[in-house]
């Protein structure tokens, strides 16, 4: 509750810093979600059974002992929300007309320093994620139950969002590692000055953080895209995970089609 | 000239010129071509430059020590100090222009008092004292630790080079830039200043202070006097957000 006795100034003044610190808040908060859904996505190159067991898990089957595809769509509701909140006080920071595009851009070509230029290529990436982000989030919040080894596979192929993961993956990973980086030297003193060679293994640590995903996240849509391709004919037939369905010999059977 | 010893490399430098007040100027780039000495500094060239080619180019410096911060300006796209800046470092084509940001006086030489006053009247970067000083007295004591850390953000020189390397500043007119945050950091420090971190909100505490940095980092990498911003704007800014979030009492 607002204090009446509080002047209006400093009631106005707080929202800077909340901002700010919201700002980064919600940002690292995004790219921890990322970087473990990328490892969990990327179950698939172990096996399907892997990523069959990842996506269940994430149903809630082994707390309920049946798939609650709602608990999917609550995460992605939630992460939809910390994503509108960020995207809502990244453009606080977005230059704001012609001139100041203008500006930046020469004063970038002109410094040739790689903190000044990547601060661009966060801007560039934040900008398509306003929309690559939003497509995918929105269908993980409308079709929860759409995960698993065929299921991913034939949105990916047989659904055509191929084209759109190819650019969302560069786009989120590039953008959460600049982040991070950034976010690092905002907040903590004495990362840069006390010692420079701090700030190349934090350079160094974020080149080998966006290669890394990019390496992993392409494999495992090369693998769903494999997986779609192959499973064209019989895209929206489920994954039956092995053990289900020859118990006995415990090697791959046949899919069934779950009703 | 006696005691000089050429490298044997020609420097082909291009000058921004530009002189605002005279109506016949239009921004131009000149070049000027001149025997590179040993131990050049782009100081000495222009001097050179101005003896010996065109004495109507415009440039600033007093120290010649990277002390009074007059010659700051652009080389080769990222702003620095003439005076230390030795051509051997650079390739023989050098492109000088003045520092963004500041009001143009001509040619390389630019108003930065004018700039650093209305920053320092904005943010008030005296010392506050809610008593007279009595000057009869001895000061009082200080914490050798503490005179030297005063001392390491006293070392500010004011050239403007943070500004002009400041994504920031160059996009928005108001940002008060790292000098001015070095400056608030510094008196923050200072235990003769009574201001306390509800006042200094006042004055860093928006978009246009410490929360419009978007730590870019280029004023640390290109501080002549390797200043550590980044540490000062960060610590302030984990000041201010505690101030900020907090509400006033």
């Amino acid at each position: 509750m607002e204090r009446l006795d509080e002047p209006i100034r400093d009631r106005h003044r707080r929202w800077p810093a909340v901002f700010d610190a919201l700002q980064s808040v919600s940002g690292l908060v995004l790219a921890v979600f990322v970087l473990f859904h990328l490892l969990f996505d990327a179950s698939i190159l172990i096996g399907k059974d892997a990523m069959y067991a990842v996506s269940r898990f994430f149903e809630g089957e082994y707390v309920f002992g049946r798939p609650v595809p709602p608990l999917v769509s609550l995460l992605a509701g939630l992460v939809f929300a910390v994503f509108v909140v960020h995207a809502l006080l990244a453009l606080r920071k977005f230059p704001a007309n012609a001139r100041q595009y203008r500006t930046f851009l020469d004063h970038k070509a002109a410094m040739r320093h790689e903190d000044t230029s990547l601060w661009l290529v966060q801007v560039l990436t934040g900008f398509a994620l306003f929309f690559l982000g939003s497509v995918h989030l929105y269908g993980v919040l409308t079709q929860p139950g759409d995960i698993g080894p065929f299921a991913s596979a034939d949105r990916v192929w047989s659904g055509r969002m191929w084209p759109l993961y190819l650019l969302l993956l560069p786009a989120v990973v590039v953008h959460a590692g600049i982040g991070v980086y950034r976010v690092a030297l905002k907040w903590v003193p004495h990362l840069v000055s006390a010692n420079r060679d701090s700030r190349t293994a934090l350079r160094r640590a974020r080149r080998w953080l966006i290669v890394c995903y990019l390496l992993l996240g392409y494999l495992a849509l090369a693998a769903y895209m494999r997986i779609g391709i192959e499973h064209a004919d019989q895209a929206g037939e489920r994954y039956a995970p092995a053990a289900a369905v020859s118990p006995v010999s415990g090697i791959d059977g046949p899919p069934r089609r779950i009703p | 000239m006696t005691g000089v010893t050429e490298t044997g490399r020609m420097l082909r430098i291009q000058v921004l010129r530009f002189n605002p007040q005279s109506r016949r100027s239009r921004p131009h780039v000149q070049s000027f071509t001149l025997q590179e000495t040993e131990g050049m500094t782009l100081f000495i060239a222009l001097n050179e430059i101005r003896e010996t080619q065109d004495p109507s180019l415009q440039f600033d410096f007093v120290c010649r020590a990277g002390i009074c911060g007059s010659c700051g300006m652009l080389i080769n796209g990222r702003p620095g100090l003439a005076c230390r800046t030795l051509t051997i470092n650079l390739d023989a084509d050098i492109v000088l222009a003045p520092l963004p940001v500041f009001e143009l006086i001509a040619d390389l030489s630019v108003n930065t008092g004018k700039w650093m006053r209305a920053m320092s009247e904005r943010l008030e970067t005296w010392v506050h004292r809610g008593t007279e000083a009595d000057l009869s007295r001895l000061e009082e004591r200080m914490e050798p630790e503490l005179a030297e850390q005063l001392y390491e953000l006293d070392r500010c020189i004011e050239c403007g080079c943070c500004v002009g390397a400041c994504g920031t500043a160059r996009m928005r007119d108001d940002f008060i830039g790292a000098v001015g945050l070095n400056k608030i950091a510094r008196f923050r420090l200072d235990p003769r200043d009574d201001r306390d971190d509800a006042a200094y909100y006042q004055v860093v505490g928006d978009d246009d202070g410490v929360f419009g940095c978007m730590t870019l980092l280029a004023c640390q990498d290109v501080c002549p006097k390797r200043l550590p911003l980044q540490t000062q704007i960060a610590y302030l800014r984990r000041r201010m957000l505690v101030r900020g979030a907090r509400r006033s009492s």
